[in-house]
């Protein structure tokens, strides 16, 4: 068991590594850090000085992989890839546009995001299971077919729409929470509300639909069949049998997402003038500030690859096959 | 007890509803065993599923009527059918691997029946647990009770399934083919322990069978069905000593047996007609070597006495004429110098674990065997899933590279040749494989399909020789010619396994592996292709390494036989040496367990406890010795050499020393 | 007759090749019996075939949005053409009335003046705040501005009319292409006994029909979805952003679809190493969440596109290969799954036995995998294909939101909803551009979402 987890937190290096190498050949290689300046400064009115200047303020004046005129270790370590990538492994992730530290924007970040994603997590996971249950247990009744062309046609709505019109009718029609803003303590309730409801609701429709298609997967086996045979009623054999099954492939798809909930998401703080990871993201993307869009990325991928380990452990809770092994 | 009447079942398909079963009618009586015996696809699966009311959810009850002990079990709501299913009645299936949740222990799967129809829980229901699981002859069940199905072998889940199904205490058990999937010697200790079972708890049992060796083990009363209907009904006695309906008694010829060993079987001609098409008149006529035309005009009724009833105009009572048994004439062949001679092979799987994925040990699957194949003569390789005999032969043709070992084919070493010289090679020797359904591609014209080897190996040169060339492989296999325009799914099972030996033979070879090539398909067509493969020997002088665990197509069709367990071959020789006077123990057994469709068709006089162990991991010694009823103190030490019991015979066991 | 140049857009290329491959598909489909079967199951499909019907309608304003061209400008005769800096289509040229009846600023639906008060000068009084007339809408009405509703109804009942008959002359067609005699074939058609869902094709038309044609007329009256801020038609805006949303839904799964399809049979097939390096590529890019890679892929491309301004000579080529390198990044981002998919797949299809059939023979590797994997394979290509599309297009508009979209200069759903979610908080809300955009994108993505329902339901048996 533990052997198991280690191995996996093995396997995740060269992945971080290879994640690593991507986003400096993004960041650095396919444009050079003059061009970066060329664009920040501007393309017309800009001098080769202004360029140095620029460069020279972020730390990009150094050169991409080895720097010939340092000696001994500062050859790897006095370069930009040394200084803005390897750096980022042990939380150094520099300076914002802002001159902010962006390692503690991030730290202050996280809550704000956590306060609407978890709820929208928990909440979405627990209505969207249990609808799904619910449509695959009448399966092939009229409910069945309205409930799954319900989603289709939910799932065919942009998200913003949700967005958009949840806001005007519930904030600006009919005046019961505030449009966007944050707080804290106990009035933070009602600026996280509507954002969390809206999360939920645009949900729905594919989650919905692809749990469905996995009870529906699992009714069709064998053991279903065996359950039913010892004259367990119908309740029994979906909660019991078919639920603790179809648990399996239902992790799969949600823990791996779990460690990306501190990210927050960027639609919804964007709109919801949330101060989370995912405005501040979106902030950097419309800044063009390109340290803290790198940052975010690296962030991400880690999150994701700490999901990807969390998937594997969590099977060994509901699986017994792989729990023996 | 269980009373059936006039039964019909059917199949929605969009606004159509087909009839898989058309009006049945039987009955069992209280601790009777009657056997539902047919073909694939003749409905009985299905009968026993409307029976306990657990259709599918496209499967309709259309007519009919269902009653134990006079309580109509098709007018009964749901909520009180499930105080029947399970309770006073209870079902197991064919696949144990899959019936079972993977998720839940044994204990719990099977305390929910306790729970449901007992009202036990607690020390209870665990102490009947335990006791549940001693009666299905599991071993330590207080401890296994806590396992997961995976943990238990394919014959020990089928104790399971049976235990969850004895829990209820049923007076009716309906067991699904419940030894299909299982080996020879595990279908032996299945049997016996449901022979027992009845016996002390005087249960009733619906068996669903296909095999006739099953219901001679078994029935006590038997009813034969064909294309969803009924249509010979009897006891014991009257079903093995005078089969009446011309299908039953063709079932009986088709089946491979030593005593027509040189001769072809009969065969039954044509497919069962499909569920759309059903014919108005008798469903076998098209078949029927006997019919009349009153047979195509109206279906006919029951007539016979109490115990024997048949539903058939003809009433002839002799059995099939030998017109349908030629002679075939066999090659002079002599027991020559093998052609393909293999020393010593041996095919290991390396298995990883541990941080590194380091290799740790290895699955044996193929353990140094030798062997040597003559021109013109079949050689069978036989022994139990998972024996490794499969990869012998995928090694033989070089599909999976051996560990050790030598294949010789002429003056040709095989074994690590690659490229240019092993296509070569491999002209000589062509596969045919186990699953007809997966052995040809679906987006490919059977044509294509045929001349691919050709194309292949560079056989036959330019598009129109190539073109009569797979006319002429057509007719040989029995196939018209057109059928080289279509696609695979036009056909069926046994006209698709026509089609892989076609193309096999396109490239000519002198050998061909047959992987289990029959035991995909009916009797009826496993007969077809055993006829094929016989008359193409006799034709093209071919040799076959023919591997299967069918006992009956190895006396049938073997000229050499070898055994094989846990990835060696335990005894070699002619074949009448090995089954007239097996020498090794596991033959014998093997030979014993295989029940034979005559009325004396008694249980196996060897019995052998277990299953065979992985081959990752053999038993010290003799591989064969936990299991082994004349197991010595040696055996368990070393393993036995090699002991010539003539010139051609030859078997690995310290009992010879 | 002026004259034009024909301007060939990158991405106009690779629509028309789409159609090419389609076209050809096409044929190769009806000479396979298989691929036919599973396609006559489709065409069996009430709900497939209606939504079918639905997206080529889109498919089709989307390719007369591909034909594109400059116009001549009026010069002396004898001096050398010039011509226009501006890149139309064949529908701008089509919807000219539309394109360039500006107003000034925002107007309602059906309005005839304009959202917002203005000082007007009035002759003989002094300038007044009022909502002035709009130059083009409802102009005709003259002095007889408060008759809008009657005359709008009348134009649009004309208009029914006249689709009624062009649907019936389209039905009675159908008919007699099912029936040898076009009454049996009418029968047949509403008995539902065609193979083809033809009634579900007829109603959808005619829908279609009755819905587009009454629009269409009625827009040259009226701004019938009203005006934007610079006071363009929204209608046209409308019909501009279908051709986005296909070319992103339809390029970028035909730029994946290569890389993913020859790596994932690569991995499956081979395995080994070459399995351990394609599996690590993939885990690594699918382990960057793909909004971040998005943003940061496009982020680079917006420098490299702004420090090399002579690349482009027009704006429309400028916002062209911005659409494109879009659809490359989506594409890089969204292989994955697919190549996984597909390596799983022909993991299982190489242990089959025709395979191993093949392999005894000596057939080379390549060659089994194109005659006898890739064919096994294609229905699992078909079901992501049609399955990606939807997701793509409303990416599209959530991407062009965030500022990682399109090139706001051109149409597209996410842009007019960027552009016009502002105008939500005034009092009272503009509306109109945002529902135009939401239904058109909900009308697009719910027929996609049907038919690829029906296209997975016909070619996997396995699925419920």
């Amino acid at each position: 068991m533990l052997a198991y987890i280690i191995r996996r937190l093995l396997y995740a290096l060269p992945i971080l590594i290879g994640v690593n190498l991507v986003t400096f050949a993004l960041f650095f290689v396919v444009n050079t850090p003059d061009d970066m300046a060329r664009m920040q400064l501007g393309v017309k009115r800009v001098t080769p000085e202004a360029i140095q200047k620029w460069k020279a303020e972020r730390g990009y004046d150094k050169p991409l992989l080895v720097n010939a005129e340092a000696s001994g270790l500062a050859m790897m370590t006095e370069t930009i890839f040394f200084q803005k990538s390897v750096r980022m492994f042990v939380g150094d992730f520099g300076h914002a546009e802002d001159g902010r530290d962006i390692a503690r924007e991030i730290g202050s970040r996280t809550g704000p995001s956590l306060a609407i994603a978890l709820p929208t997590f928990i909440l979405s996971l627990i209505v969207t299971v249990s609808f799904a249950l619910t449509l695959a247990f009448f399966r092939a009744t009229a409910f069945d077919f309205w409930g799954v062309v319900l989603c289709v046609a939910m799932m065919s709505i942009s998200g913003l729409f949700y967005i958009i019109g949840g806001q005007y009718l519930i904030s600006k029609v009919w005046r019961l929470v505030p449009i966007s803003g944050y707080g804290t303590g106990l009035e933070a309730w009602r600026f996280l509300v509507l954002p969390v409801l809206i999360g939920v609701i645009s949900g729905i429709g594919s989650s919905t639909r692809w749990y469905r298609t996995i009870f529906l997967e699992e009714v069709s086996k064998d053991y279903v069949r065996t359950a039913r045979a010892k004259g367990l009623p119908e309740t029994l054999v979906f909660f019991r049998h078919i639920l603790r099954n179809a648990l399996i492939p239902i992790l799969t798809g949600i823990v791996v997402v779990i460690p990306l909930l501190f990210m927050g998401s960027l639609l919804t703080e964007s709109f919801f003038g949330i101060p989370g990871l995912g405005s501040y993201t979106i902030d950097a993307i419309n800044a063009q500030d390109f340290a803290v869009v790198r940052s975010m990325v690296f962030i991400g991928s880690v999150l994701y690859i700490v999901g990807l380990i969390l998937t594997d452990i969590s099977y060994t809770l509901v699986d017994p096959r792989i729990r023996f092994e | 007890m269980l009373r059936i009447e006039n039964l019909r079942l059917g199949f929605t398909s969009g606004k159509n509803t087909l009839a898989a079963v058309d009006g049945i009618s039987f009955s069992i009586a209280k601790g009777e065993t009657f056997a539902l015996l047919g073909e694939s696809g003749c409905g009985k699966s299905a009968t026993a599923q409307g029976i306990m009311r657990l259709l599918p959810a496209a499967g309709r009850v259309l007519d009919g009527h269902v009653s134990l002990d006079n309580e109509n079990l098709l007018a009964l709501s749901e909520a009180d059918m499930r105080a029947y299913r399970g309770g006073r009645m209870a079902m197991i299936f064919q696949e144990p691997a899959t019936s079972l949740n993977p998720v839940l222990t044994v204990g719990q799967q099977i305390g929910e029946v306790l729970r449901r129809h007992l009202g036990l829980a607690g020390a209870e229901a665990i102490a009947r647990m335990v006791d549940l699981l001693r009666q299905v002859g599991i071993a330590d069940p207080e401890r296994r009770l806590n396992e997961y199905p995976f943990q238990f072998s394919g014959g020990m889940k089928q104790r399971v399934m049976i235990a969850i199904a004895l829990a209820g205490e049923p007076e009716l058990l309906i067991a699904d083919e419940p030894t299909t999937a299982l080996d020879v010697t595990v279908q032996a200790q299945i049997l016996d322990l449901l022979a027992t079972l009845q016996a002390e708890r005087g249960m009733a049992i619906l068996l669903i069978t296909h095999d006739l060796g099953v219901v001679a083990r078994m029935a006590h009363r038997i009813g034969v069905m064909y294309a969803g209907e009924l249509v010979e009904v009897a006891n014991r006695e009257a079903f093995f000593g005078r089969p009446q309906h011309p299908y039953t008694q063709a079932l009986f010829e088709a089946l491979p047996d030593i005593s027509r060993r040189g001769q072809l079987l009969s065969t039954i001609p044509g497919q069962v007609p499909s569920l759309s098409a059903m014919p108005s008149g008798c469903r076998f006529a098209e078949r029927c070597i006997h019919v009349m035309p009153v047979c195509r005009e109206q279906s006919p009724h029951w007539h016979g006495q109490e115990e024997h009833v048949v539903r058939c105009y003809w009433s002839g009572q002799a059995r099939l004429a030998n017109s349908a048994c030629h002679e075939v004439s066999e090659l002079g062949v002599s027991t020559g110098k093998g052609f393909l001679v293999v020393d010593g092979l041996k095919v290991h799987f390396p298995i990883r674990k541990g941080l590194l994925q380091r290799t740790v040990g290895h699955v044996r699957a193929v353990d140094g065997i030798s062997l040597s194949i003559s021109p013109g003569r079949t050689l069978v390789l036989v022994g139990e899933s998972g024996c490794g005999k499969t990869t012998v032969g995928k090694a033989l043709l070089q599909l999976i590279a051996p560990t050790a070992g030598s294949v010789r084919l002429g003056d040709n070493e095989l074994v690590g040749l690659a490229g240019r010289r092993l296509r070569a090679a491999r002209r000589h020797m062509q596969m045919i494989f186990q699953d007809p359904f997966a052995s040809l591609n679906p987006r490919l014209r059977v044509g294509e399909i045929i001349a691919e080897g050709m194309e292949a190996l560079g056989v036959a040169g330019n598009a129109v020789s190539r073109h009569a060339t797979v006319s002429a492989l057509l007719g040989q296999v029995g196939l018209p010619e057109e059928a080289g325009d279509r696609y695979p799914h036009e056909f069926s099972g046994g006209q698709r396994q026509r089609i892989a030996v076609a193309r096999a033979l396109a490239v000519q070879p002198e050998l061909l592996i047959c992987d289990e090539p029959t035991s995909a398909l009916d009797v009826s067509v496993q007969a077809q292709i055993l006829n094929l493969l016989k008359k193409l020997q006799g034709e093209l002088g071919i040799a076959y390494l023919f591997i299967t665990h069918n006992f009956a197509v190895v006396e049938y069709l073997a000229h050499d036989v070898a055994v094989m367990y846990l990835g060696r071959i335990v005894e070699q020789g002619r074949a009448e040496e090995v089954l007239r006077n097996p020498q090794h123990p596991y033959t014998r057994a093997l030979l014993s367990a295989v029940p034979l469709p005559r009325q004396e068709g008694a249980a196996a006089v060897i019995r052998l406890p277990g299953e065979a162990p992985s081959p990752a991991n053999p038993p010290t010694g003799c591989h064969f010795h936990p299991r082994c009823p004349n197991v010595m103190e040696v055996c368990r030490s070393r393993y036995p050499g090699k002991v010539e019991v003539s010139v051609t015979h030859s078997a690995s066991c310290h009992l010879l020393t | 007759m002026m004259g034009f140049q024909i301007v060939v857009l990158w991405s106009d290329m690779l629509i028309w090749l789409l159609v090419a491959a389609g076209i050809g598909v096409g044929v190769l489909i009806a000479k396979t019996p298989p691929l036919l079967t599973a396609w006559r199951r489709v065409g069996a499909n009430r709900v497939g075939m209606a939504s079918a019907t639905v997206l080529l309608a889109f498919i089709l304003v989307g390719l007369f949005d591909s034909l594109h061209y400059r116009a001549a400008l009026d010069g002396k005769p004898g001096q050398k053409v010039q011509y226009a800096v501006e890149v139309l289509s064949a529908l701008d040229a089509l919807a000219t009335p539309l394109r360039t009846r500006s107003e000034k600023t925002y107007s309602e639906p059906f309005a005839t003046r304009l959202y917002a008060k203005e000082t007007v000068d009035v002759p003989g009084r002094d300038s007044v705040r009022e909502y002035p007339r709009l130059k083009y809408g409802g102009r005709h009405l003259g002095e007889h501005e408060d008759e809008v509703a009657a005359d709008a109804a009348f134009t649009a009942f004309r208009a029914g009319v006249l689709a009624l008959l062009g649907w019936l002359a389209l039905a009675g067609m159908a008919a007699a292409v099912v029936g040898r005699d076009s009454v049996i074939g009418w029968q047949r058609i509403w008995r539902g006994e065609t193979a083809f869902a033809w009634n579900a094709v007829l109603v959808t038309l005619g829908l279609i029909l009755l819905g587009v044609v009454p629009l269409f007329w009625l827009s040259g009256q009226y701004h019938v979805f009203g005006t934007d801020k610079v006071g363009q038609d929204v209608l046209y805006q409308v019909l501009k952003s279908v051709r986005t949303g296909l070319i992103i839904g339809l390029v970028t799964t035909l730029v994946m679809l290569p890389m993913a399809v020859l790596l994932g049979i690569v991995a499956g097939y081979f395995r080994g190493w070459v399995d351990d390096v394609i599996q690590y590529i993939y885990t690594v890019l699918n382990s960057i969440p793909s909004v971040l890679l998005i943003a940061a892929a496009v982020l680079m491309m917006q420098v490299v596109i702004d420090t090399h301004p002579q690349w482009f000579s027009t704006a429309a080529e400028r916002a062209d290969l911005r659409l494109l390198a879009l659809c490359f990044i989506l594409g890089i981002t969204s292989w994955t799954g697919l190549c996984r998919l597909l390596r799983g797949e022909t993991l299982k299809l190489r242990e089959l036995e025709y395979i191993q059939a093949a392999q005894a023979f000596g057939v080379s590797s390549w060659r089994i995998i194109i005659r006898h994997i890739l064919p096994n394979l294609m229905h699992i290509v078909i079901i992501a294909l049609v399955m990606d599309f939807s997701g793509l297009v409303l990416a599209e508009a959530v991407l062009s939101y965030v500022g990682i979209g399109v090139d706001p200069t051109m149409t597209s759903f996410g842009t007019m909803i960027n552009n016009a979610r502002m105008e939500l908080g005034r009092e009272p809300a503009v509306w109109w551009s945002l529902v135009a955009a939401f239904a058109a994108m909900f009308i697009l993505v719910l027929a996609a979402n049907l038919f690829a329902d029906a296209v997975r339901d016909a070619f996997d048996p396995r699925a419920v």
